[in-house]
């Protein structure tokens, strides 16, 4: 080894130019930074930055607007597919996403989600499933575990009286607007792997002009779910998985032609 | 479709907003069916397309809310209207509207109420309207038309507003003006929004500048204070320079009837009426109900024997009346409600009882 190389070592990884280099607030095992990570890289790779403007939620990632490098709109919870709806609407050049969370997407914001859909709103959805509401301090999300305990399900998920949870990939794939939805996790390498492909076939199908995109991925709360990080990568694929089935459920045939 | 301008025209108070919106600059309507404002929606459905405008029919109110957040964050100027129990939808909507620091036009088409209520004409959802109606310490200005003209000419003026004080601007009509025809002139001018100043905050793609957030969140308490201020200095500034109102024969009137929109409209033909018989009355008529007329309503206090208020409501206005007024001379109060209008009879028929009161 020269001198010249190790003073200029080669960069194998880096910080994506669309993350800002900020200390995120995320808790430690959290997938939100990771999920923050792909969907900067995937921007980076299609050059989007400059011409995106992203919605940030209500829930964990209320702060998400803090951490993109591009145009960030603050939404009411719930509202981040309308809002995402006027911006396109009146800017159809601009690159749209909502990043999103279960209860902010699937409960008080399930009508938005399910109009823009069906409208096949030319916007790009991250849609982060961790099972409970983070942020409010650990309660029921419309897609916690039947028997999963919570602080609002303190003896497990009873779906007799706190209902089932709700299949948002399979509940969308049913309707004409969508171009691409598909669930993916983030527990191994090979994993984050497949989820950026789902984030980056996402963005592609609003850049083509084909419709709606969502992308659920199943994600970790260690601090609310009460264990360690590891050990959550773990229950979410053991529980999460065999009830949220990983695969691609809508993929419009023009995007399925583009490798 | 061309509209004839620059003549008179027979035209519904409805379509005349709608009009006046397109002709403001306005690009994007995103509304939801309602009665009795569904001519606006229809007519931007229509005539929209033709300025290479948006329209969108919403899934709700509340959707056609966030709607009008993101296109007025991304920079153009939008309306959206509703009649009351749609209103009461939209106010998360408006509460973040206005501490994201958001212009859009707001339009009531105002029913009865409460509840469901019903189609017929009132004026109760002033409160709603003039002391925030959503969460939080902000303000929406209020203009409150009379004619279909004046619906015309505040819906232009709304939009000016919105854009000068970065905040949601409400037009307040109700179910007679909404509804009814009446002849316009449509001016020549129009406002062309490519020539709009641009919007440097606005939400368009960071390209060649910083980026820019639209946001309604200051976990800071010192920051959100700091914020809430700004916009508190705003709305002490438009009450310095856009209070707005109208007066009719009060040089030499003893009684003065303060009314708004169509209390004010009934309420005009009785007072001719009671001149004619030689009762000294006179209109003081708000025309913004915020920034609220309040010190030319205490000036008109200290002339006047009495001030008699009359609404469509069980009396919301007049508690704004009495504020202002503050003891100067007494204030009374006539209101009908659940969408009942009131008569000129009736209003002449108190005004008589007024007059022989106060000269007793």
């Amino acid at each position: 080894m020269t001198k010249e190389s190790a003073a200029q070592p080669r960069v194998i990884y880096d910080r994506p130019k669309a993350l800002l280099p900020l200390r995120m607030h995320y808790c430690p095992g959290c997938t939100h930074g990771l999920v923050h990570r792909l969907v900067a890289e995937v921007m980076d790779e299609l050059e989007l930055a400059e011409r995106t403007v992203g919605i940030a939620p209500v829930g964990c990632a209320v702060f998400a607007y803090n951490y993109f490098d591009c145009d960030m709109i603050e939404a009411a919870h719930g509202r981040a597919p309308a809002v995402a709806t006027g911006v396109k609407r009146v800017r159809p050049d601009l690159f749209v996403f909502t990043y999103q969370g279960d209860g902010d997407l699937a409960s008080i914001g399930i009508a938005e989600t399910i109009h823009a859909a069906a409208r096949g709103e030319k916007i790009s959805i991250i849609f982060i499933n961790n099972a409970v509401y983070g942020m409010t301090g650990g309660q029921m999300a419309p897609t916690t575990l039947p028997g999963q305990k919570t602080t609002t399900t303190p003896y497990g998920r009873d779906p007799e009286s706190d209902g089932n949870p709700l299949r948002v990939c399979e509940l969308l794939s049913v309707l004409q607007g969508p171009a691409y939805i598909a669930r993916v996790s983030v527990t191994n390498p090979r994993m984050v792997r497949q989820a950026k492909r789902s984030i980056r076939r996402a963005f592609q199908a609003q850049l083509d002009g084909l419709g709606f995109a969502l992308v659920e991925v199943l994600s970790t709360c260690p601090t609310r779910w009460g264990m360690p990080p590891v050990e959550a990568l773990t229950w979410l694929e053991e529980n999460m998985v065999p009830y949220y089935p990983l695969k691609e459920f809508v993929v419009a045939d023009a995007l399925r032609e583009k490798k | 479709m061309t509209v004839p301008r620059g003549e008179r025209l027979l035209m519904r108070g409805n379509e005349a907003v709608a009009q006046a919106a397109m002709d403001a600059g306005c690009r994007a309507f995103f509304g939801y069916p309602i009665t009795p404002q569904n001519q606006i929606p229809d007519y931007m459905a229509a005539h929209m397309p033709e300025v290479g405008g948006v329209f969108l029919q919403a899934e709700s109110e509340v959707a056609a809310i966030n709607m009008v957040y993101g296109a007025s964050a991304a920079g153009v100027r939008v309306m959206t209207s509703s009649s009351s129990p749609g209103i009461s939808l939209k106010q998360e909507g408006i509460s973040y509207l206005a501490q994201a620091e958001l212009p859009c036009v707001i339009v009531n088409i105002m029913r009865g109420g409460s509840g469901l209520g019903n189609i017929a004409p009132a004026q109760a959802d002033y409160f709603q309207a003039v002391k925030g109606g959503g969460h939080g310490d902000y303000r929406t200005f209020v203009l409150a038309a009379w004619s279909v003209q004046e619906l015309y000419d505040l819906t232009r003026e709304a939009f000016e507003m919105a854009d000068r004080y970065r905040n949601p601007v409400l037009l307040l009509g109700d179910a007679i003006l909404g509804q009814m025809m009446e002849p316009v002139v449509i001016p020549e001018e129009v406002v062309d929004p490519a020539a709009l100043p641009p919007k440097e905050w606005a939400t368009t793609g960071a390209k060649g500048r910083p980026r820019n957030i639209v946001n309604s969140l200051y976990i800071e308490p010192s920051d959100l204070q700091e914020v809430n201020l700004r916009l508190q200095a705003r709305y002490d500034e438009a009450a310095r320079r856009d209070v707005q109102y109208e007066t009719e024969d009060l040089e030499e009137a003893e009684i003065a009837v303060v009314a708004y929109g169509t209390a004010a409209r009934v309420a005009v033909t009785a007072i001719a009426q009671a001149r004619a018989a030689g009762i000294r009355v006179g209109l003081f008529r708000p025309i913004s109900l915020y920034p609220f007329p309040s010190k030319e309503i205490a000036a008109l206090a200290d002339r006047v024997r009495a001030i008699w208020v009359v609404e469509l409501s069980t009396g919301q206005f007049v508690e704004d009346v009495r504020l202002a007024v503050e003891g100067r001379c007494p204030v009374r109060f006539y209101g009908r409600t659940g969408g009942v209008v009131i008569t000129p009879a009736e209003v002449l028929r108190e005004i008589q009882h007024l007059a022989e009161e106060s000269q007793g």
